[in-house]
């Protein structure tokens, strides 16, 4: 993927686009909102990372003027304000995701992957998925592997919807909490590890080889 | 100085303004009183002479100038009267009257003023005219003069202007002193409050305003600065509680995470597996920032930075999720984890923050509850109150303890082994303040019953 860091610290700016290269992307990086906004006009990029609070333009204002000169390159808000007030704010100005800092490094690139791929070719929305001999059918809810139907609860099968269409990606704890629950806080103890594990159960248990599969550090990873 | 500052506050400025405005109305009232009273007077004398005028030309049309003569003769003759009288031959030689001569002043017909150089006194010195007169001609050239010594009204006029004159004098004197005392009195209660808060600018912070009996609008502002410098002291001290846990519970790990690190580099070839060190230190990291992050979630929730609108939240479908979330967490562990909920619950607010709270108490919950056990969430509304009760059968917490676990990173001497940062309770109490409610723990005999009571939207 392209992406560009709109980025005041040139540190962590650096750091970032280190670690992003590292996993395989295009990195381009402005030092202020002005920068970044015409970097982000007359570019195409998969995704954006934008600072809140930037020298010269701020983040938010940055993402409106890109939103409301029709480009909606999707981005990624980094911010230091981390209250629920601050993110809805950060999504309603234009964002597509919210992270606060200080933010896990596995994180920001989980969430970024998932971003460019919410992006990928405009097709119609599709009403099964596949990976590997797991199918997923949207509108029946049902769920087979090699042909065998498998049993999931309500949430289980959109645990299980959102790690298929992130195949082959990795997704934190966070996004699933997030995404699958809307829920935007820290729940302590590591019941989405539970959730996850009840999962395996269900998709890996008597089949081989195993799909989910879990990426230390970072959250979990379906394998086709 | 002193002086100089007193004239330049509020209320000695008031007093002054009040002041004006009374002396400028009762000059109005004094003045209109002494305009009816003298003009009234000098009306009576006017028509008293006109009337003796009248008299007098009647005597002569019935008895020609003999009976009038005469008649002025008699009035002169009383010495006591006011009455002046005198009647001249037309050569203006003077024939009867109390007059040695026609004045000067009355050289034609109708009112006349003029100085009276007889009777005793050569004027009164005023320079104001001392009577007042009708001059009249007769026919043959007789003239007559009818008047009034006026020096008697005169004097009246006079009292009356200095007695007008005393009484602005005094009101003023009176007002002056009035308006000073009254904003001694102000300026001293003010004083006590503005005396309080310099003590406690100072560092006094258990000093409170005085508080009076009578219940006025200063007894009013010091209860509420009281009330205010209260809540002040709370958030002080509990920040002076909030320091001493993060020194403790963020200085404890920064120390491992420091040791740790600083060990590794004094080995002699490097550590024997250095990703291991490393990821050690990530999550020594991690944990800290959890901490922080929750810290900080609370500071916001308790200041209210940037209150949304409150939205309705469907109470009953929240815990509801929350179970489920928790669901698989507590099958694990081996406890029967149960929701319950008679119908609709809604209250208003941030639909986050309660699912947080309550997945704070449900966390707590299955994590003390030992295999076996059971939690019960329910959820029901009653006499306008939404009520949202997590019951657990684990081991409880000691009544005198159930106050200070709430506070931040309080945790009970038994749970020290256990994970936890001793911050998920004051989140939750935050959240129930922030909404209108409260956090009650009580005895689930055996076991908690945490208590989130909520107004009912």
């Amino acid at each position: 993927m392209k992406i560009l860091v709109i980025e005041d610290d040139i540190q962590a700016a650096a750091y970032m686009a280190k670690g992003l290269r590292e996993a395989g992307h295009v990195v381009d990086h402005a030092r202020d909102g002005t920068e970044g906004l015409f970097l982000a006009g007359s570019e195409h990029y998969d995704v954006l990372v934008v600072d809140r609070m930037l020298p010269g333009r701020d983040g938010l204002s940055l993402l409106g003027v890109l939103r409301a000169t029709g480009n909606d390159t999707p981005a990624l808000v980094l911010s230091a304000l981390g209250s629920v007030e601050d993110r809805v704010k950060g999504l309603r100005a234009g964002g597509d995701d919210y992270l606060t800092k200080p933010y896990a490094f596995s994180e920001l690139l989980a969430r970024l992957e998932n971003l460019g791929r919410r992006r990928a070719p405009g097709q119609q929305a599709p009403t099964r998925l596949a990976v590997g001999g797991l199918e997923l059918d949207l509108l029946a809810r049902t769920a087979s592997r090699d042909g065998r139907p498998i049993e999931l609860q309500p949430r289980e099968f959109q645990l299980l919807e959102f790690l298929m269409r992130n195949a082959g990606s990795v997704v934190t704890r966070t996004m699933l909490l997030e995404q699958v629950w809307n829920y935007h806080f820290d729940p302590q103890t590591n019941v989405i590890d539970v959730h996850i594990a009840r999962l395996r159960q269900k998709v890996d248990k008597g089949f081989d080889p195993p799909m989910i599969h879990t990426v230390r550090g970072a959250g979990y990873m379906l394998r086709g | 100085m002193a002086r100089l500052r007193l004239f330049r506050t509020t209320t000695v400025r008031l007093a002054m303004l009040y002041l004006g405005l009374f002396l400028a109305s009762v000059l109005l009232v004094l003045w209109m009183v002494y305009w009816s009273t003298a003009g009234f007077v000098t009306g009576q004398a006017d028509e008293e002479i006109k009337s003796e005028v009248r008299t007098l030309l009647e005597r002569w049309q019935l008895g020609g100038v003999g009976a009038l003569a005469a008649a002025v003769a008699e009035r002169s003759a009383r010495g006591d009267a006011d009455g002046i009288y005198l009647l001249t031959l037309p050569t203006a030689t003077p024939l009867t009257g109390n007059l040695s001569s026609w004045p000067p002043e009355a050289s034609s017909d109708g009112w006349v003023t003029f100085d009276v150089r007889e009777r005793g006194v050569d004027g009164d010195g005023s320079g104001k005219a001392d009577a007042r007169a009708i001059a009249a001609t007769l026919p043959g050239g007789f003239r007559l003069l009818v008047g009034r010594d006026m020096r008697d009204v005169d004097a009246y006029a006079d009292r009356l202007e200095a007695v007008i004159g005393w009484s602005l004098a005094l009101t003023l004197a009176l007002g002056v002193l009035g308006g000073m005392f009254m904003s001694r009195a102000m300026l001293r209660r003010l004083e006590d409050v503005n005396r309080t808060a310099r003590a406690i600018g100072a560092g006094e912070l258990a000093q409170r305003v005085p508080v009076g009996s009578g219940g006025d609008e200063f007894d009013r502002l010091a209860t509420t600065i009281n009330t205010m410098l209260d809540r002040i002291q709370d958030l002080l001290s509990g920040m002076r509680h909030v320091s001493q846990g993060i020194a403790h519970d963020l200085r404890t790990p920064l120390t491992r995470l420091r040791a740790r690190l600083e060990l590794a580099l004094m080995e002699e070839q490097g550590p024997a597996d250095p990703r291991a060190v490393l990821e050690e230190a990530v999550e020594e990291v991690d944990r800290l920032l959890a901490t922080f992050r929750a810290l900080l979630s609370i500071a916001e929730v308790e200041s209210g930075a940037g209150q949304e609108p409150a939205i309705p939240v469907r109470l009953d479908e929240l815990a509801r999720r929350v179970a489920e979330l928790y669901e698989p967490a507590a099958e694990i562990q081996g406890v029967a984890l149960s929701v319950e909920a008679a119908g609709p619950v809604t209250v208003m607010g941030n639909e986050q923050l309660l699912a947080q709270a309550l997945a704070n108490l449900t966390d707590n919950a299955v994590k003390y509850t030992p295999a076996g056990g059971r939690v019960a969430i329910a959820v029901s509304a009653e006499s306008g109150r939404a009520l949202a009760i997590v019951a657990d059968s684990g081991p409880g917490i000691p009544t005198e303890e159930r106050e200070r676990v709430v506070k931040r990173f309080a945790r009970l001497e038994r749970d020290q082994a256990l994970p936890g940062s001793g911050l998920g309770l004051s989140l939750v109490e935050a959240v129930a303040h922030r909404h209108g409610g409260r956090l009650r723990l009580e005895d689930n005999a055996p076991g908690l019953r945490a208590v989130l009571d909520l107004p009912v939207a």
